[in-house]
């Protein structure tokens, strides 16, 4: 570690010397590290490429590093040894992390600002800004880059056979359930699955139901947040679902994308899972599906309100050269143009992040060859957001997520009441969020 | 008089232990250093900002009921892996032993899942043992048999323990293996000539003869079901249904590399060393009597 700064004083001495002769040559690497697997992977290199090709005075080098999780442990191990990358992919429940690591961060707005590129902050959609800005300010803090949100996929086909409209949707929560009792009554081993529980049946379902998740708006507000996802309408809503775990309409598979297979095998007619896993059930499903939005409670007042975001931004490390930072400035507003922005969205599954980018999509007729492409961001749009739908911002989120899925999974289970479980994930996510409030002190 | 070889000088033989001490001091006792001082800390993920808090985080994770649970979890676990890994593999031993015909082959094979990653052996088991897609599943259902391990603990601590000691029957094979061969074969006949059946001949000559392999393998073992299998819990059930495959190690890799809570993270593994260290001193104390060196 110690000859780094050495070999750096060396190269910069080289560079220097050569300096007159090919300073015009010399383009400043920027690292860039996500954890955009396979295809994803390779159109993250494209941008790249094409924005390398666009100009040549910066150099965007996309390193993939694994999961979100390891992409983030990576870059904080590379943070701590002095060799951060200037541009790292974090998932949205790491924000609260990156948020607390000051030091470690320069907000976007400022990587602008310094860098005298201009940023538009009101092109981007409402609900994806809010999850990434500081709440007082109202600035962007990090990038935001690939957002996604729960919808509900049906296998069409499999509504036929069942008796059903092909074409419509279950809209409402006991439209599920009606549902998948047809479906099993037509042969149907599973009729209604979901993944990512916390994420889908808490967290969405709050927001779509215009209730708050946390106190102090689900953590924007300040570090001493509170959960309160054990409210009455939330223990309803899995007592609803466990009473159709018992009657066999609702089969829980795993706490991540599981459903899908389940769902594209023809196993189970309905499923809630991430719109980002759009492409996979289109590579896969032999049969015609359709996308609805995500069911919600009729007899609640507000209902649905808006959705809230899953995915990742783009976070600025601190501790380069401010050339560098002019680089990254140029690059994440190249991100962001309509063309770019709504290319990535169309070839993804994830929503377009700017409302330029949305309307140059529907312009281009991508949603009439598409069905279904563009119920994500309908649901983002679906309402103004509330102060308490905007997002979460709560430390030790992924451990919090965990939590809930080992309390969930024992009310499928039968071995807590839906109100037992909903207050021990409560009372546990809380010790974890009162231990992130000393760390950040 | 003794007669010993001597070398003159003092720092020959410090200089030929040099290396493995240097290894030891790197890879064995920084780390331990390491995880003692961040067990003391109360830090942010970044590190910007550290403080120290004594054994808060000790006293905060005995305080949690769910970290206690944790501790059966690991034993069940460990045992489960430790024992039917032994008891399988020196089956596999006799039996191969036995063979005449065919006997590379079956060594090979028998070999074969060590060279597996343990991440990718759990992803092997959990793809045939998948609730929506497995094979095995699919076979189960026919029997009239719900395999889902996403819900049912006892069935996802099957899967695992199955990962786990799939991947390590080669290596207590190999071991078990060697150490039949190594009985002389005038024993087993003068045995054979008194009598003794085939499994009396176990029992009474290979089984006591085998007894430095089997100590050997039961540490070996051991260690590997607490420190090695992490990857496969991930893999395969990631700590769920509820808390049934939380182990001590899954549940430091977990709080600590996803989690980022690197203190209490810290703390989990001091306590985890102090088990091992406490388990291994066990064994050498009073399970080594019994063993017998040739």
């Amino acid at each position: 570690m110690s000859c780094k700064p050495l070999f750096r004083t060396i190269s910069a001495a080289a560079v220097l010397a050569f300096g007159a002769s090919t300073a015009a040559h010399a383009a400043t690497e920027i690292q860039f590290w996500h954890a955009m697997e396979a295809a994803l992977g390779e159109r993250v290199n494209d941008i790249a490429n094409d924005f390398n090709k666009s100009q040549s005075d910066y150099k965007i080098v996309p390193v993939f590093k694994g999961t979100y999780d390891q992409a983030l442990a990576a870059g904080i191990a590379a943070y701590r040894s002095g060799n951060a990358p200037a541009i790292l992919q974090v998932y949205e429940v790491g924000t609260a992390t990156m948020m607390q690591a000051k030091k470690a961060v320069i907000p976007v707005y400022d990587v602008f600002k310094q860098a005298g590129v201009p940023l538009d902050e009101k092109a981007f959609v409402p609900t994806i800004a809010g999850y990434y800005s500081d709440a007082k300010t109202g600035h962007l803090i990090s990038m935001p880059f690939n957002s996604s949100t729960p919808v509900l996929y049906y296998n069409k086909d499999a509504f036929k056979k069942a008796g059903l409209d092909p074409n419509q949707p279950p809209k409402t929560w006991a439209d599920v359930e009606a549902d998948a009792k047809k479906l099993k009554a037509a042969g149907y081993s599973c009729g209604y699955s979901s993944g990512w529980q916390s994420w889908i049946q808490l967290e969405n379902y709050s927001a779509w139901h215009a209730a708050p998740f946390a106190t102090k708006n689900n953590g924007f507000d300040g570090l001493d947040a509170k959960l309160e996802f054990n409210k009455p309408l939330q223990v309803a809503h899995i007592q609803f679902l466990q009473n159709m775990a018992k009657e066999g309409t609702f089969t829980y598979v795993g706490r991540k994308d599981e459903p899908v297979s389940k769902f594209y095998s023809g196993d189970c007619g309905i499923i809630t899972n991430s719109s980002g896993s759009r492409a996979t059930i289109a590579k896969f499903a032999k049969f015609d599906y359709g996308v609805g939005m995500m069911p919600y409670d009729a007899n609640v007042k507000g209902a649905p309100q808006n959705a809230i975001i899953g995915g990742a931004s783009l976070w600025v490390l601190s501790g380069k050269d401010p050339a560098v930072y002019k680089g990254v400035a140029k690059f994440l507003a190249y991100l962001s143009t309509p063309e770019v922005a709504g290319k990535w969205h169309q070839d993804t599954g994830y929503l377009p992040v700017t409302q330029a980018a949305y309307e140059l999509t529907q312009k281009q007729g991508f949603y009439d060859k598409n069905p279904g492409a563009d119920i994500a961001i309908k649901q983002m749009l679906n309402k103004p957001p509330l102060p308490y739908t905007k997002g979460l911002r709560l430390g030790n989120m992924p451990q919090i997520r965990t939590i809930v899925d080992e309390e969930l999974e024992q009310v499928w289970a039968e071995k807590k009441t839906p109100q037992q479980a909903l207050d021990a994930s409560v009372q546990r996510g809380d010790e974890l969020l009162r231990r992130f409030e000393k760390t950040g002190n | 008089m003794e007669k010993r070889s001597r070398f003159d000088t003092s720092v020959l033989p410090y200089l030929l232990v040099a290396p493995q001490l240097a290894i030891t001091a790197l890879f064995f006792l920084w780390p331990a250093g390491e995880a003692l001082w961040q067990a003391t800390q109360s830090q942010d993920a970044f590190g910007t900002s550290s403080e120290f808090v004594g054994l808060a985080n000790f006293r905060q994770l005995f305080a949690d009921p769910l970290y206690l649970s944790s501790f059966s979890t690991t034993m069940i676990f460990c045992s489960l892996v430790t024992v039917s890994g032994l008891v399988i593999s020196l089956l596999l031993a006799a039996c191969a032993d036995r063979v005449t015909r065919g006997a590379k082959a079956y060594q090979t094979l028998l070999i074969w899942p060590y060279a597996v990653a343990p991440a990718i052996a759990a992803v092997l088991w959990s793809f045939l043992f998948n609730p929506s897609i497995g094979l095995v599943t699919y076979a189960l259902a026919k029997q009239g048999i719900i395999w889902n391990h996403a819900l049912n603990g006892t069935q996802a601590m099957f899967l695992v323990v199955l990962a786990s000691v799939w991947k390590q029957v080669s290596y207590n094979f190999l071991f078990f293996y060697a150490g039949l061969q190594a009985i002389p074969q005038s024993l087993i006949e003068a045995a054979a000539i008194d009598g003794a059946g085939p499994v009396r001949r176990f029992f009474g000559i290979a089984l006591p003869l085998l007894s430095p392999t089997s100590f050997f393998l039961l540490v070996v073992n051991l260690v590997y079901a607490f420190f090695d299998t992490f990857p496969v819990i991930d893999a395969a059930t990631g700590g769920g249904p509820a808390q049934s495959t939380k182990t001590l190690i899954y549940k430091i890799f977990a709080e600590g590399f996803q989690g980022l809570d690197i203190g209490s993270s810290g703390a989990q593994s001091v306590v985890l060393m102090v088990i091992v260290v406490a388990l291994t001193v066990i064994q050498f104390r009073f399970v080594e009597r019994r063993v017998q060196y040739s």
